[in-house]
């Protein structure tokens, strides 16, 4: 396995000096989108004020799955690009491939180890050494909510289950759709994440689908994780089914529901609609999860192409982590810096508060990373836990299988 | 067939080498072929038996791999969608395909425009209409809300979010896709077809349905078998349609062997199970393709 | 064979047979007209529903946007440059399997020798050998190559899974050609590739179109081979609508999608309705009749 990766880099070597001028990167990521695209050429700028040139890559799909896909050709054929967007676990398999580069000394110069919360550390370090540097934080557990129909009905934030179960049934009752969701395997699992930390705590949440504690998989309490789901399904529309997660926000915007369960880039979907956050549109945690952030972070891991990291290499990961970048970019993005320590001046309302969650929940121990959006566990665990909470979700089988099939599949996966 | 005989059998090199003429102009597809498409079902068999995840990797595991793939509830739907899914969109594609044949066979006017308009669909990719069919099959935004809002409101036409229906919601969008193509081929074989003997029948007279059913049909089993090669390597091929339509879902009841395939082995980093997948697949296509393609290479004779 | 319709008159039954038709015109035509008519609408009339209803406010803006300002990647070029890259691979790619396909079946039927029958069985097989299985040792023979994300790297892939069904297409339309002009010809003293270019490449101009929109349709409408095997500075069209269609995380502005999507199916339907009426000519005149 290592030889072919050692095969590999030595082709890359080769191809290096050939195809890609040496003060250039070549960059593969996902980012097509305007807000996201925008974003990103403030760092291409940033690059070719240093006179690096900037080698565009974009193959966009499945949340980066079509670029991992062309990742894998790409270093199979001996030509990887100089830096990809990668998602937690990719990013480890590849430093365990012994593909990616060494990031320590600038690590060390700028003091990243001191910035950067723990729990993200996890994804960007491999045995000791910084591998990758990390863009931004998206937190998984929000909910958005439309204040018109809050305000209207009398709905007060709510701050446990129970609470939200109430207001799902006013809403209910009043004929507007409680929860706008789209019924695709992410996005199931997204809500699952939210509803399972919420129903037991923390601790019940690392055991579960950080450790794969058999027991804790199979548990009660996972058990009792599935029925809420079950409860909210029945508090969304008939027409769910496949339904894209922007469409969902649409349906909060427009009034035809109350709640959406979805990370933090939502946002852009409201701002864009020109509305406000606090007066048209509330963001809250999941009733339950308050304390805790669960997390995502897009990072750039560097294919090592030699024994040494690149120059320009090196230049692309200090202009990611610099303050002035990681604020720029998560301005636009709606997600939060990956460094701790950068000013939340430029940020909106819903902006600060995903900045004072995430130091609180960094400091205090609650930072976790989403399994729903691979960083709890490797990709084949994850997706076979999406296959079981999506078919529960959608009916084909009740809790107690469902416990029963989470456990296989982790068996299986694992 | 074969005129290579005629040619001077003892020659000088240059005799020889014009011999040798026709096999070496094939020579170089014989050898891509060889190395791109049986040496990789070589490879493709050797993975299938080992521990890859991430990339190829050569620690041997046995049975592994296909012990798992069957402990996969996905994989069974994959294999019997694939089943519900080929088989109907076959049979549609055909029957489609040959009435509109036969119905653009009676002197139409604006033929040409007509048969265009049929086949067109053939030139765009399901990354073009996806879209367009995932919203018209939407009962909230498509089909259902259109009528429902010309008066009928109690129109249904919600099964791409029916989990037992949602497979032929992919057999509506590639039928439409292909079914064009299949009248083209149908026609063609239509207009090849000897008028005397139609109207030797039609004197005798046969009533149409008959005249149809005796003599045109019959006929028609080229174009029957080309189509059916086509459509079959469609039906297998089957994923940017699936991946635009429905995702595989609702849950997993529209996954397709090829779109489980791809997710084991890109997806989810569980490269040995996607290579045993892709060997039963390849098992199955040659179970069905080889006996036709034996049939119908040694009638040829 | 035309002999069913004895009267062109208006009878009931060609009524009812006209109907038919336009049903199915209505069929077929319906994806397409759902793609215009939001491709000519603003973003928020398309968001508020109606998805079948014609534009209020006609625009034509998406289509420019789509065109020259759209993000797919960094910078906001639209889908032009991708254009070309297609256009640079898809041309030789056809060019190439077709001339081989042409060859291949010259030799198949008219210099047939003991096992062509089998070796032409074996080439069709390969046309259903699933793409996704092919990826990661392709990218790796392509390594070896020196042909890593490279235009003639792309066209070596497009023309190795093309030969089988351009083989296939012109095999059997030779199959039909007659023998004797091909021996009378050799008597004549004419060779192999003289007979080819003389005799036979003439008359293929039927099924040359059907093989050429064949290869073409499939060549420029791949995106997987495309996406995996193409640097930065040569992916084709299908991976620029990809971007523009998929992306993840941001506001999705179906009518520039739409209005991307017909133009990169341009090309594809432009070689259908001006080569159509030669395709069905072209499938008569051979490749269903076995």
């Amino acid at each position: 396995m290592r030889k072919l990766t050692m095969m590999t880099a030595a082709a890359a070597l080769m191809a290096a000096s050939t195809s890609v001028q040496a003060e250039d990167v070549e960059v593969l990521h996902w980012w097509t989108s305007g807000g996201e695209a925008a974003a990103l050429n403030v760092l291409k700028e940033d690059l070719q004020g240093q006179g690096i040139g900037w080698q565009d890559m974009p193959v966009a799909g499945g949340g980066g799955t079509q670029a991992m896909t062309v990742l894998r050709a790409r270093v199979t054929s001996g030509n990887p690009p100089t830096a990809v967007q990668m998602l937690g676990f990719d990013i480890l398999d590849w430093a365990g491939e012994g593909a990616l580069a060494d990031l320590n000394i600038q690590a060390g110069l700028e003091g990243w180890d001191d910035v950067v919360p723990e729990a993200l550390q996890q994804f960007a370090k491999h045995d000791g050494k910084w591998v990758s540097a990390p863009v931004n934080v998206h937190s998984t557990n929000w909910v958005w909510a439309n204040k018109a129909i809050l305000d209207e009905l009398g709905i007060a934030v709510p701050t446990t289950w129970d609470e939200f179960v109430a207001a799902l049934e006013k809403v209910k009752a009043s004929g507007k759709t409680p929860i706008a969701h789209g019924g695709q395997a992410w996005q199931d699992a997204t809500v699952f994440d939210a509803v399972a930390m919420s129903t037991g705590g923390p601790e019940f949440y690392k055991k579960a689908f950080i450790d794969l504690d058999e027991e804790t998989l199979g548990s009660d309490t996972m058990k009792e994780a599935f029925d809420r789901m079950a409860v909210i399904r029945s508090h969304v529309d008939d027409n769910f089914s496949g339904r894209d997660w922007n469409l969902a926000t649409a349906m909060v915007i427009n009034g035809d529901a109350a709640f959406q369960m979805m990370g933090d880039w939502a946002k852009g979907e409201f701002l864009n609609a020109d509305k406000k956050p606090d007066t048209d549109f509330l963001c809250f945690r999941f009733p339950g999860t308050q304390d805790q952030v669960t997390f995502n972070a897009d990072q750039f891991a560097m294919f090592a192409q030699g024994k040494e990291v690149g120059k320009e290499q090196a230049a692309l990961a200090t202009a990611i982590l610099s303050p002035s970048f990681q604020s720029a970019f998560n301005v636009v993005k709606g997600s939060v810096p990956a460094r701790t320590d950068v000013s939340d001046d430029a940020f909106d309302a819903c902006g600060k508060k995903g900045m004072a969650d995430l130091k609180a929940a960094a400091d205090s121990g609650n930072l976790y990373g989403s399994m729903a959006h691979g960083h709890a566990n490797p990709a084949a665990v994850k997706n076979a836990m999406y296959d079981v909470i999506t078919a529960h979700f959608n009916g084909e089988y009740d809790s107690a299988t469902a416990v029963e099939e989470l456990v296989t599949a982790v068996q299986i996966n694992k | 067939m074969s005129i290579s005989e005629t040619a001077n059998p003892r020659g000088s090199v240059v005799d020889r080498l014009r011999d040798a003429l026709p096999k070496l102009v094939l020579s170089p597809t014989v050898a891509i072929v060889a190395i791109f498409v049986y040496g990789f079902i070589f490879f493709t068999l050797y993975l299938s038996f080992t521990d890859s995840r991430i990339l190829p990797s050569f620690g041997w595991v046995g049975w592994k791999n296909f012990e798992n793939l069957f402990r996969i509830r996905a994989w069974d739907t994959a294999v019997w969608n694939l089943v519900i899914f080929g088989s109907l969109y076959i049979v549609v594609c055909c029957v489609l395909g040959l009435l509109l044949a036969i119905l653009l066979d009676q002197r139409i006017r604006a033929e040409g425009f007509i048969r265009t308009i049929y086949l067109y669909p053939m030139a765009l990719s399901f990354i073009v209409t996806g879209v367009a069919w995932k919203w018209f099959l939407d009962p909230g935004i498509g089909i259902e809300a259109v009528v429902q809002g010309w008066g009928w409101t109690s129109f249904e036409f919600n099964w791409i979010k029916d989990r037992e229906m949602a497979i032929y919601t992919i057999v509506i969008a590639a039928v439409w896709q292909t079914s064009g193509f299949v009248m083209a081929m149908f026609l063609a074989g239509l207009r090849g077809i000897d008028s005397e003997m139609m109207k030797a029948a039609q004197i005798d007279g046969a009533s149409t349905f008959a005249l149809y059913r005796r003599i045109v049909i019959p006929q028609l089993r080229p174009a029957f078998m080309s189509a059916f090669v086509v459509l079959a390597h469609m039906a297998i091929k089957s994923y940017d349609l699936v991946i635009a339509l429905t995702g595989g879902g609702p849950g997993t009841a529209t996954e397709l062997p090829a779109t489980f395939m791809y997710s084991y082995t890109f997806t989810r980093n569980q490269m040995g199970i996607g290579a045993a997948s892709a060997v039963i697949m390849l098992m199955t296509i040659a179970a069905i393709i080889v006996p036709y393609l034996w049939s119908e290479l040694r009638e040829k004779k | 064979m035309s002999t069913a319709a004895k009267s062109s008159s208006f009878s009931a039954g060609r009524i009812i047979l006209y109907i038919l038709l336009l049903l199915f015109c209505i069929y077929y035509l319906l994806p397409l007209y759902v793609m215009v008519v939001n491709s000519l609408k603003p973003l928020s009339e398309i968001t508020a529903g109606g998805m079948m209803a014609l534009p209020r406010d006609w625009t034509a803006a998406p289509w420019f946007s789509a065109w020259s300002t759209a993000q797919v990647g960094v910078e906001a070029t639209g889908l032009r440059p991708y254009f070309l890259n297609s256009i640079i691979m898809v041309v030789p790619a056809v060019a190439l399997s077709t001339l081989v396909g042409a060859l291949n079946g010259y030799v198949l039927t008219k210099w047939a020798f003991k096992g062509s029958t089998i070796l032409f069985g074996l080439l069709l097989f390969g046309c259903f050998i699933p793409f996704q299985m092919v990826l990661i040792p392709m990218a790796r023979m392509l390594g070896l190559m020196g042909l890593a994300g490279s235009v003639p790297g792309l066209i070596f892939v497009h023309f190795v899974y093309g030969i089988g069904f351009s083989t296939l297409y012109f095999r059997n339309y030779y199959a039909a050609f007659p023998t004797e002009l091909v021996r009378a010809a050799q008597i004549d003293g004419a060779g192999f590739f003289r007979i080819f270019w003389r005799i036979l490449l003439p008359s293929s101009g039927p099924i040359a179109v059907v093989c050429i929109i064949w290869q073409f349709t499939n060549i420029w409408n791949d995106f997987l081979f495309g996406a995996s095997f193409s640097d930065f500075d040569s992916q084709p069209m299908t991976v620029a609508l990809n971007n523009l269609v998929q992306s993840s995380t941001g506001v999705k502005e179906y009518n520039v999608h739409f209005a991307g999507a017909i133009m990169a199916a341009l090309p594809t339907l432009l070689v259908y309705i001006v080569a159509g009426r030669y395709f069905v000519r072209g499938l008569m005149a051979g490749s269903v009749k076995g």
